[in-house]
């Protein structure tokens, strides 16, 4: 069993490679289309720029590598922050569009009609949504805080997708997804202690993996 | 009742001598769920070094909390190179009266939530506040709530403000100063030194409306045990 993480040149994927590893099962960094397409998991972790990131997929030219694992091959995939983000059809962060794999579009904090202070940066509880599926969040109780930093949040437009919500400053937003065997977090688990990791190894867990 | 916006508890590393792995004591702050890392290298700026990127990438694969890095950040690259290797968050100190352009070049380019301006002072036997830099030997002439107002105008995220005189004392933070920099800055203030107990923090959060204290005196690698001071209650006392 072989996981890649996707190098997008942004930040510190070693660091998340070391923390997967202590789970006990074996996953390495990766930007080349061929080692993706190994892959029998795939971790997309990433911060910063929507637009970026998607110029960074397309000059690496992975995309249609990930398309192919992950839709076609059914390879789960767990998004992470701007991960996440990036599964979803379109930004207003650079208006951009995204991989397009869920009926979403990635819009700024901001714009639920209120003014509030971005990036929210800090910790929050997730809220488990009933119709949606939970096993990723499986036993973590629901007062379990995770943190989060960003500044636009996923609308998805089928509920189904969704399978926690979490607030800040009065704005509900996305915290978790899963559609098939696409996952994703706003939130980062590796850094939110034990209950971080513990989804994480759920998502392992739910696909079949450990 | 606790502003628990972003109530946030930091630990202060000051790491006097590195004579070996941080990892023990890492562990030990992971055990404790510590909401955040505050990993000052005092001795960075005074032996005219950059950031320590070993050591950074190190705590980032065992840290599993987000962190806050500082100690010989000079240059726009030092920042980049820090955040790069897995830190939240990159903590100036000396280069905020030295170079105080880097604060807005950085916030410039990582976004200024990523800045923590950190500001040392000493009272004078005439009762002024002065400015200290490189791990609090050079005096300077600056206030530090002039210093503090400077800091969030040229786009610091966060100001980190310690008093000398407290620190390692325990005998709470400096409550009225706090105030004082709380009420002329709209930008989150982190206080420290002299906290021993969870009274002084609530103090600190209460009285001085600080967003965050942080705490630990002088860690060492050897004393562990006094992680036992971050043993707070968490959240159900917090909620309160």
């Amino acid at each position: 069993m072989k996981g890649i993480i996707v190098d997008l040149g942004i930040n510190n994927i070693q660091s998340l490679q070391h923390k997967v590893a202590r789970l006990g099962v074996q996953v390495e960094v990766a930007e080349r289309a061929t080692e993706i397409g190994r892959a029998d998991f795939i971790l997309l972790p990433g911060v910063g720029h929507f637009g970026e990131a998607m110029s960074r997929l397309r000059d690496r030219k992975i995309i249609e590598t990930l398309e192919n694992r992950v839709l076609s091959d059914s390879v789960p995939i767990l998004g992470i922050c701007l991960g996440m983000q990036l599964f979803s059809q379109v930004s207003q962060e650079g208006d951009v569009t995204g991989l397009g794999w869920i009926q979403a579009k990635t819009i700024n904090l901001n714009s639920e009609n209120k003014i509030i202070r971005i990036p929210h940066i800090g910790w929050a509880r997730i809220k488990p949504v009933i119709s949606g599926e939970n096993l990723l969040l499986k036993d973590i109780e629901e007062k379990k805080r995770f943190y989060f930093v960003h500044s636009y949040h996923v609308k998805c437009e089928d509920s189904r997708d969704i399978v926690s919500t979490s607030v800040y400053e009065d704005v509900e937003f996305v915290s978790c997804i899963r559609k098939n065997n696409i996952y994703g977090t706003q939130f980062h688990p590796e850094k939110s202690h034990r209950d971080g990791m513990k989804v994480v190894w759920n998502f392992l867990h739910c696909a079949g993996l450990v | 009742m606790i502003k628990s916006g972003g109530l946030w508890k930091g630990i202060q590393f000051r790491k006097h001598k590195y004579v070996g792995d941080p990892q023990n004591a890492l562990r030990v702050f992971s055990e404790k769920m510590v909401d955040e890392l505050v990993m000052l290298d005092i001795e960075a700026t005074q032996e005219n070094r950059g950031p320590d990127i070993d050591l950074i990438k190190r705590v980032a694969n065992e840290c599993y909390m987000p962190f806050a890095f500082g100690g010989g950040v000079k240059t726009v690259e030092d920042v980049g190179r820090v955040l790069r290797s897995g830190a939240e968050k990159v903590v100036i100190g000396t280069a905020t009266v030295e170079n105080p352009a880097l604060i807005e070049q950085s916030a410039n380019v990582y976004g200024r939530q990523s800045i923590v301006a950190s500001i040392d002072y000493k009272q004078d036997l005439l009762g002024r506040k002065r400015v200290y830099i490189y791990s609090g030997k050079k005096r300077t002439k600056m206030d530090p709530l002039a210093l503090a107002v400077e800091m969030e105008q040229r786009g610091a995220g966060e100001i980190l403000v310690t008093s000398i005189m407290n620190e390692g004392s325990g005998k709470g933070l400096d409550i009225e100063f706090l105030k004082s920099v709380t009420q002329k800055v709209e930008i989150p203030v982190i206080g420290s030194g002299g906290v021993a107990t969870i009274e002084d923090i609530v103090e600190g959060i209460e009285k001085s409306e600080l967003s965050a204290v942080a705490v630990g005196s002088l860690v060492t690698f050897s004393g562990p045990h006094r992680s036992v001071l971050i043993n707070y209650p968490t959240m159900p006392w917090l909620e309160e």
